[in-house]
């Protein structure tokens, strides 16, 4: 095998110098426009920051596909979850009377809601799709106030970035960046499929992001909290998934 | 006979190919194998829109499956794997896709496509399709000029495998995505819905696995040590000839 030619080894010098530039610029440029997901360090890093910042070009605005009644799958599939707790159990034997969602955290007014006050809020019903990471799904159709709304009343803050929310169930949280958050078809979903939302579904409130993938749509949640880090929640990846070796952001 | 062997240039991979290939191995493996990890906890596929452990399957695999929900027929669940398998089965689509674009890009710039992989148009009758057939499945040992030119067989499933089935992959991978659907709704309805894409990304990774191992299969017979050399440094040496035939 002969040497390289000085002339290969200047242009491969020129050719991987350019090509780190052109990565620094693009990593500083995501930084700054809010392109890099909070588990975007570490060793797919690199692929979550790309998917993350690819659909934040692409998707920012776009609204997830809606279908016809007919396309409602059924019967829809709910998949397990852990057993549910007896703190659970004890709001399910009063009818979820005294269930609260809580909003807390850069809000003008942190406030507390029923399930009474969420149903009596502004509606949407929209006929979506639920993808599972595993690879199946189903179409359901899905009653809620938009979080957008539940935002504007609570006055939350200009300068957040995050809305985490919690569900009942030991260490299942999650967080959406605003642009999900404010999406209009990002609701706290009480009923399904024309009743109220059934348990197993994630009754009496699940929020669905339905441009996620399933396991952002978290069942029975308690609480939420508007943020502009997401640093001091958990590990400071972001949410449950990515401590769990799952991706944070999930509309891939 | 070929363009490529008249040259005074003796290369016989440029090194962008070489590149290419390798990044696009690399990428090809780590996607195969997360690919099947990914597959294990859900092994059922279905067709239309949606489909799940409730609805009639268009087909499923006889495998055990890594979700306790997906009723297999095994009494067992495979632990799962679907965390890393997802996260390193989208890095590598990234280096893939990223490899692909400046592989194009130069295919078509420096004439590689044109070159190198269309076939003639002598070569490209049916007549001489069907000769090249049937010498292949005579399983000769490769012609010389065969290490300074791909013939029209490898023509034909090289141009498949690059402009058919890679981007069939990609695009119904892409189509799997509820965000990549909101924003390019066409990308999915075109496959008849989400569980047709995934349907279909099946069956393209299927053809691309089976174009792997025949392409090793070829390699080996045509002279393990030599095409892989020639692949990684440019140079076709050792049993073939010295100054192209």
């Amino acid at each position: 095998m002969r040497t390289l030619s000085r002339r290969r080894l200047i242009a491969a010098g020129i050719a991987s110098a350019t090509t780190l530039s052109a990565a620094a610029i693009a990593a500083k440029l995501a930084s700054r426009y809010g392109l890099v997901p909070p588990d975007g360090a570490g060793l797919y890093g690199p692929g979550e920051t790309l998917t993350y910042a690819a659909q934040r070009l692409l998707t920012r605005h776009s609204l997830a596909r809606e279908f016809a009644p007919a396309q409602i799958s059924r019967p829809p599939f709910a998949n397990e979850v852990a057993p549910l707790g007896a703190p659970f159990r004890k709001l399910q034997d009063s009818g979820f009377t005294s269930w609260r969602l809580a909003i807390d955290g850069d809000v003008a007014r942190p406030a507390t809601f029923t399930i009474t006050d969420l149903r009596a809020f502004p509606r949407r019903t929209q006929i979506t799709h639920l993808a599972c990471e595993e690879g199946w799904s189903y179409i359901a159709e899905w009653t809620g106030v938009p979080l957008s709304h539940i935002l504007d009343l609570v006055g939350a803050s200009p300068q957040a970035r995050y809305v985490v929310y919690r569900s009942i169930q030991p260490d299942w949280w999650e967080s959406i960046d605003m642009d999900d958050a404010l999406h209009p078809q990002t609701l706290i979903a009480h009923s399904m499929n024309g009743a109220d939302l059934p348990v197993p579904f994630g009754g009496p409130l699940r929020l669905r992001v339905p441009r996620q993938l399933g396991y952002k749509s978290v069942k029975y949640i308690t609480s939420l909290t508007v943020t502009e880090s997401l640093k001091s929640f958990g590990k400071g990846l972001g949410s449950a998934s990515p401590e769990g070796g799952y991706a944070w952001f999930a509309g891939i | 006979m070929p363009d490529s062997v008249e040259g005074r240039n003796p290369i016989r991979h440029a090194l962008f190919v070489r590149v290419a290939h390798w990044l696009t191995a690399l990428a090809f493996l780590a996607l195969l194998v997360t690919g099947v990890e990914i597959l294990l906890s859900h092994p059922r596929f279905y067709w239309g829109e949606s489909g799940n452990a409730l609805s009639t399957p268009l087909f499923k695999l006889p495998l055990p499956a890594s979700r306790a929900t997906v009723p297999t027929g095994y009494g067992y669940v495979l632990p799962d794997q679907n965390g890393w398998s997802r996260a390193l089965h989208f890095q590598a689509a990234w280096l893939l896709v990223l490899t692909a674009l400046p592989y194009l890009a130069l295919g078509l710039f420096r004439g590689h496509f044109r070159r190198d992989l269309l076939p003639t148009r002598a070569g490209f009758s049916p007549r001489a399709l069907a000769a090249s057939l049937a010498r292949h499945l005579r399983f000769p040992p490769p012609a010389p000029e065969e290490a300074w030119s791909y013939n029209l067989l490898q023509r034909i499933t090289y141009l498949k495998v690059i402009f058919l089935l890679f981007p069939l992959a990609i695009w119904t991978g892409l189509a799997m995505s509820p965000a990549v659907a909101s924003a390019l709704p066409f990308v999915v309805t075109v496959w008849g819905g989400q569980q047709s894409a995934r349907t279909l990304h099946f069956f393209v990774s299927i053809s691309l696995s089976a174009f792997l191992v025949i392409h090793i299969v070829m390699v080996v017979r045509a002279g393990f040590r030599d095409r892989v050399r020639a692949m990684l440094t440019g140079r076709a040496t050792a049993t073939t000839p010295k100054e192209p035939v």
